[in-house]
């Protein structure tokens, strides 16, 4: 048989939030990732840790990517994409990015947390030092690297930051089992909530 | 069915089918496989498909039964001394090219064209009637009515739902690639969603994507292209397992 070699690979270098992810997760787990997008996460975890991978996606051009990269993908809004499972189906369920354009966001992750046993959320911080900056002196809705829409063309109805998060673990007893955060370029240790923006948290049940 | 196709593959000499695909019945089909030998079905493609009929699917397969039993031609099943009882059998299959083709594909398709532009009695004028009697009459040439009441039947009787598909506390080793359409009322988009609802609590590796298209229930003989992207690069992955990457 004439070798063929899939449709896509990952586009361009590995994406900050990707590899902070991707150095998660345990070789050979079994991981579903929500809001997969153009299956690029999907497609290193199964590749360089020998993981297997569920994605969800929404958009039918990217369910076309995904299946050219070899990926297996549901074709789902997130609400209704974890109901069925089984519990403890997955060791990890990914949410990154996709979170913030979910609607029912604390069901999404206390299933999140029912279907698998640790849950992996990435999200634009709304509190980072340059959104605070343009809301207090510019008096306009931030638009920053991470959170770059319009208030007329977002896709986010969810805006939340690093402190909003570990308050909504501590009020729902779930418990944060790491947190790593990016600047702008790198990584950030100090002052998150001022600092970062993005975040990834482990999340899982008490 | 599949028992006939198992003993075709037993005969063949073929252990483990890389992959079972088909559309409609042809999906019920590959679901059949999957609930009797699972074993044996490395991977399955059912398309446009269901776990079991709805009421409103046996209810045409119903007219079309009945429009082919009022024949009198039809003779009880017993008229192969005096040939089809084709009157029937053509309405039977109209009925069905009704169903397999939307709305909006019948509007491009036919619009209310005429061909002769005047009421000339009951002679097919609008285009849609004369591709009807056209699809009718071929399909009498080419098929046996007592054929299709049974096939008719044995759809309606199919029914996988309720964790049938597969064996209780057995994790299926098959992966799934289930593929529907948008426009297809005949086998609506959400019988292929329950499909993939049972699928996840099986736990099954499996992908599932909802074309979007015009033509109805139609649209798995036409929608080549985004069908063969889709099914190449599943069965490539089935096929080679996973590439390895260093980060």
């Amino acid at each position: 048989m004439e070798t063929e070699h899939f449709a896509y690979e990952y586009s361009g270098p590995i994406r900050p939030d990707h590899r902070i992810i991707y150095d998660m997760i345990e070789p050979g787990s079994k991981v579903l990732d929500l809001g997969c997008g153009n299956g690029d996460l999907g497609y290193v975890l199964e590749r360089g840790k020998s993981a297997r991978v569920q994605g969800i996606e929404l958009d039918e051009a990217s369910i076309y990517r995904c299946v050219g990269k070899g990926l297996s993908v549901f074709q789902s809004d997130i609400e209704s994409a974890l109901v069925e499972y089984p519990d403890g189906s997955f060791d990890y369920v990914i949410m990154n990015q996709t979170m913030q354009e979910v609607k029912k966001a604390d069901f999404a992750i206390r299933e999140g947390l029912r279907v698998g046993k640790k849950v992996i959320v990435g999200f634009p911080n709304f509190a980072c030092l340059r959104s605070r900056a343009m809301l207090f002196f510019r008096g306009k809705a931030p638009i920053t690297a991470s959170l770059p829409h319009h208030w007329f063309d977002t896709p986010n109805v969810r805006f939340l930051s690093v402190s909003d998060m570990e308050d909504f673990c501590a009020m729902s007893g779930i418990r944060i089992l790491r947190a790593r955060y990016l600047g702008e370029k790198k990584e950030i240790r100090f002052w998150p909530n001022l600092r970062a923006q993005n975040a990834v948290f482990v999340l899982a049940q008490k | 069915m599949v028992e006939a196709q198992r003993h075709l593959v037993d005969h063949l000499g073929i252990d483990r089918l890389l992959a079972v695909a088909g559309g409609s019945m042809g999906g019920m089909q590959v679901l059949q496989w999957v609930a009797s030998f699972p074993e044996r079905v490395r991977s399955a493609i059912p398309i446009a498909t269901t776990l079991k009929h709805s009421p409103q699917q046996i209810a045409f397969n119903e007219v079309v039964r009945q429009s082919i039993m009022a024949d009198p031609e039809w003779r009880q099943g017993n008229y192969y001394a005096y040939g089809q009882p084709a009157k029937g059998l053509a309405v039977a299959r109209m009925i069905g090219h009704i169903t397999f083709m939307s709305d909006r594909s019948m509007e491009e398709k036919f619009s209310r064209k005429r061909k002769n532009g005047g009421f000339n009695k009951f002679d097919p004028d609008f285009e849609v009637e004369g591709y009807l009697r056209y699809r009718g009459d071929a399909f009498v040439k080419r098929f046996d009515a007592n054929s299709y009441l049974y096939i008719t039947k044995a759809m309606d009787y199919f029914d996988l739902s309720d964790g049938r598909l597969f064996r209780e506390g057995h994790l299926p080793d098959t992966r799934f690639l289930v593929i529907s359409f948008k426009s297809d009322w005949l086998y609506p988009s959400y019988q292929s969603q329950e499909l993939v609802r049972e699928l996840k609590r099986g736990r099954a590796d499996a992908t599932f994507c909802d074309i979007r298209s015009t033509y109805g229930h139609d649209a798995f003989l036409v929608e080549i292209e985004e069908q063969t992207h889709l099914i190449r690069y599943f069965l490539k992955r089935t096929f080679d397992g996973n590439g390895t990457l260093c980060l």
